[in-house]
């Protein structure tokens, strides 16, 4: 296999890309800072890159895709991930979690550690690491565990795994919080030899024991255990204490809180290597939703208030919040169809993540396309030090895009889509826009809206 | 009305008004040598009950069987999940044994709202977690307004000086564990509902968060509410609880917030004292308070057959009033 072109250290689907067609992309709009970049172009792909970028290009055997009226993003990249393989595959496994991210956009997604057998050897991340190549649909870059198994009493290899074929560098116990000072404060230390950091689930287990809804109005009145905001701030405060103490990277996984946002703001504002993320349905969803008991909306973290859901979109939009992640939590049809208490946490959301953020953040004008390039594409691939992603559209750069139709009429969301499972919680909620293409490396995943 | 019952909040004052004179024209057919009546013949009734209730469980039975209609118990002890089977695949049994209204009792908040959503009969919650038991609000208004709004005496029937009252003006106050309470819950919603006043007396360990926004007062001091009450509502203490912080001792609990025989003197002449059972003598209430004439908490067991027989046909035979004799 080949490097498919500059900046690539790794090729993961594994195409004889010497005999790949050229694509002519027409008329799309690359966002991007002044006049220059917003106005229509062509794109031309060829050898895994972009080959030439200007108006009115042409190439013979080119295949051409008319994008009038499109914008071309990088392709995004999801921090947060579950693709459930190995152990689940009933609810996802890495081909139709894989299908699922390339139909929302995606060209990688970091594949989340709580798999069975959780990800904290160097043998399960290559695993999972060679059925992303296998599946062709984007990138799949393994998160490894922070402690054997999740159970937060001894680290796990990480230097094995950052030394794997996976080449991890992104470690979390993501579902469970590392919540012994001590160990999170060595996994911060150790992680520094190899340029690696620590995501960290924030949630003090001790005040969530139990736990159902964000503690307010709507946990009290519903009767389920509240999760209060401290439970997250909390932790979030000490690991960027600790973090700044070590010198290690802090990324903070799905930030719930207001308080969050402001604990962050101030860490960065202290210099500190502090990054976060925000998931789409804490940008448009509140636990008012909870009221009819559905447990399609039951979701670790729980969804917050009105007041929560504003704050995060101002953080997301000034930066403190640095990207959106999915936190893509497939599960099968009766871990959702029972009492609220039994049932599982998590929402299906690479489908919907972009259409999702279109409505939270571009609508209300809180960012514009340039900036969601940055917050889904840029950004979290320089989080996750992945180098051949979230790179500019530009010539030389990776073929990686996602074409957008952003003047797509709203349509409703529907349950069946490319996942394994159908917990979205968006399902009937009119969301605009419509991806129409997704290229890894020059390839096409997606046409038309539809598996390439 | 609507057609369940899963939360005291699904009642407008007309709606509970109804039930309770329902109750009263119903309470008479207690006092008659033959306590049955045709009008639920040939409807079934299913008591699911995934918690032991014996109290609520024999309260609904009696009810529906003073109706006349078939009553099928099905207990689940422990949760679906631990049984094997789902609630959804128990609630779809149910419906294909064509029950007319299902009783549910369970341990999550909201089963019984999802129990709604997958049969087509009336569903009557209970008691869900601790969310709510609408039915024993209902029954604990129906006994106030018996006491303190009736021309009638404990005991008797003659009550039809109550009929289209509310309980305008009544102060109540709850006391205790109003966290994990969901009769507390259903009785906050029902009473204020009904004109009453409420008052939650707790430690603050045991008050959510967010009881601001209840349409009730909330104190921390027992003892100052106690003369200006004119129905006490003491709330059972879980075990569970006594040993998870909220609270540094039971004696300590009892001394602040226990209805003691002292405390229960400084509570004006005609006040009420009333316990959802079962008590825990010597803990949230003393021996002497309960066993007092104060006290309605036999009353109230009582009342909820009634109460319930009420509910049932309101829900299940129609919004005529049942042909009791006067």
């Amino acid at each position: 296999m080949t490097a498919a072109g500059p900046g690539m250290d790794r090729d993961n689907t594994g195409i004889d890309r010497e005999n790949q067609a050229r694509w002519l992309i027409r008329g799309v709009t690359i966002p991007g800072d002044g006049e220059l970049g917003s106005r229509a172009t062509d794109i031309l792909l060829g050898g895994g890159s972009i080959a030439a970028v200007g108006a009115g290009l042409a190439h013979a055997g080119a295949r051409v895709l008319d994008a009038d009226g499109l914008i071309a993003l990088p392709g995004l990249v999801d921090l947060h991930t579950h693709l459930r393989e190995p152990g689940r595959e009933d609810a996802e496994t890495v081909e139709t979690g894989t299908a699922a991210a390339a139909l929302g956009g995606y060209t990688a997604v970091h594949a989340m550690a709580n798999t069975d057998p959780a990800a904290d050897t160097a043998g399960v991340v290559e695993q999972v690491w060679r059925l992303g190549r296998t599946a062709g649909h984007c990138d799949v870059q393994p998160v490894g565990a922070v402690t054997v198994g999740l159970a937060g009493a001894r680290l796990a290899e990480l230097g094995t795994m950052a030394d794997s074929a996976a080449r991890v560098r992104v470690f979390s116990d993501d579902g469970r919080c590392v919540s012994d000072p001590l160990l999170m404060r060595r996994a911060l230390e150790y992680v520094k030899a190899f340029d690696g950091v620590i995501a960290q689930h924030a949630q003090d287990p001790r005040l969530t024991e139990g736990a159902q809804l964000n503690e307010g109005e709507m946990s009290a009145r519903l009767g389920l255990a509240g999760w209060p905001a401290v439970a997250e701030e909390a932790i979030i405060a000490r690991d960027c204490l600790l973090a700044a103490h070590v010198g290690s990277a802090l990324h903070v996984c799905h930030v719930s809180t207001a308080g969050s946002a402001e604990i962050i703001r101030w860490a960065k504002s202290k210099g500190w290597s502090v990054t976060a993320e925000v998931t789409p349905h804490h940008l448009l969803l509140t636990d008012e939703i909870a009221a009819g008991y559905d447990p399609v909306f039951k979701v670790n973290p729980p969804l917050r208030t009105e007041a929560d859901v504003a704050e995060l979109r101002r953080a997301l939009a000034d930066g403190t919040i640095d990207c959106v992640a999915t936190d893509h939590a497939p599960h099968p049809v009766e871990a959702k169809e029972t009492e609220w208490a039994e049932a599982a946490f998590g929402m299906t959301g690479l489908e919907t993540a972009l259409r999702v953020v279109h409505r939270a953040m571009v609508d209300t004008g809180l960012l514009d396309w340039a900036g969601v390039a940055d917050r889904m594409s840029v950004r979290p691939a320089r989080i996750g030090r992945l180098t051949g992603q979230g790179a500019p559209l530009a010539v030389g750069g990776p073929a990686n895009l996602t074409l957008y139709d952003p003047a797509a009429p709203a349509e409703a969301v529907t349950r069946a889509g490319a996942s394994k499972s159908r917990n979205t919680p968006f399902a009937g909620m009119e969301l605009p826009g419509r991806v129409v293409a997704t290229f890894l490396r020059g390839v096409p995943t997606v046409l038309d809206g539809k598996l390439a | 009305m609507k057609r369940h019952l899963i939360s005291a909040a699904d009642l407008s004052r007309a709606d509970a008004l109804l039930i309770l004179d329902t109750a009263e024209e119903l309470a008479s057919l207690a006092d008659r040598p033959i306590k049955k009546l045709p009008t639920l013949r040939g409807r079934t009734v299913v008591n699911l009950f995934y918690e032991d209730s014996t109290r609520t469980r024999i309260s609904f039975e009696a009810a529906a069987k003073r109706l006349s209609a078939d009553v099928i118990n099905f207990s689940a002890k422990g949760s679906s999940v631990a049984k094997g089977e789902s609630l959804k695949d128990t609630a779809l049994t149910l419906e294909a044994m064509g029950a007319d209204a299902v009783v549910i009792r369970h341990g999550a908040s909201g089963a019984a709202h999802r129990l709604a959503g997958w049969v087509r009969g009336s569903v009557l919650n209970a008691g869900d977690g601790t969310h709510e038991h609408p039915t024993q609000a209902l029954l604990d208004a129906f006994t106030i307004r018996r006491r303190l709004k009736g021309s009638g005496t404990p005991g008797t029937s003659s009550t039809s000086g109550a009929r289209g009252a509310g309980l305008d003006g009544l102060r109540v106050t709850i006391v205790g564990d109003v966290l994990h309470s969901r009769v507390a819950r259903s009785n906050v919603l029902l009473l204020s509902t009904l004109g009453a006043q409420v008052t939650l007396a707790a430690p603050p360990t045991l008050l959510p968060l967010a009881v601001g926004s209840w349409p009730c007062a909330v104190s921390y001091d027992l003892d100052s509410e106690l003369p200006k009450s004119d129905v006490v509502m003491m709330l059972r203490v879980q075990q569970e609880r006594m040993t998870a912080a909220y609270f540094p001792s039971v004696r300590e609990y009892s001394r602040r917030y226990g209805l003691d025989a002292a405390r229960m003197a400084r509570l004006p002449e005609h006040a009420i004292v009333m316990h959802p059972g079962p008590m825990n003598r010597g803990v949230e209430i003393a021996a002497e308070v309960a066993d007092s004439v104060r006290s309605t908490i036999v009353e109230q067991v009582a009342n909820g057959v009634t109460t319930r027989m009420a509910v049932l046909y309101l829900l299940l035979g129609g919004t005529e009033f049942p042909a009791v004799a006067r």
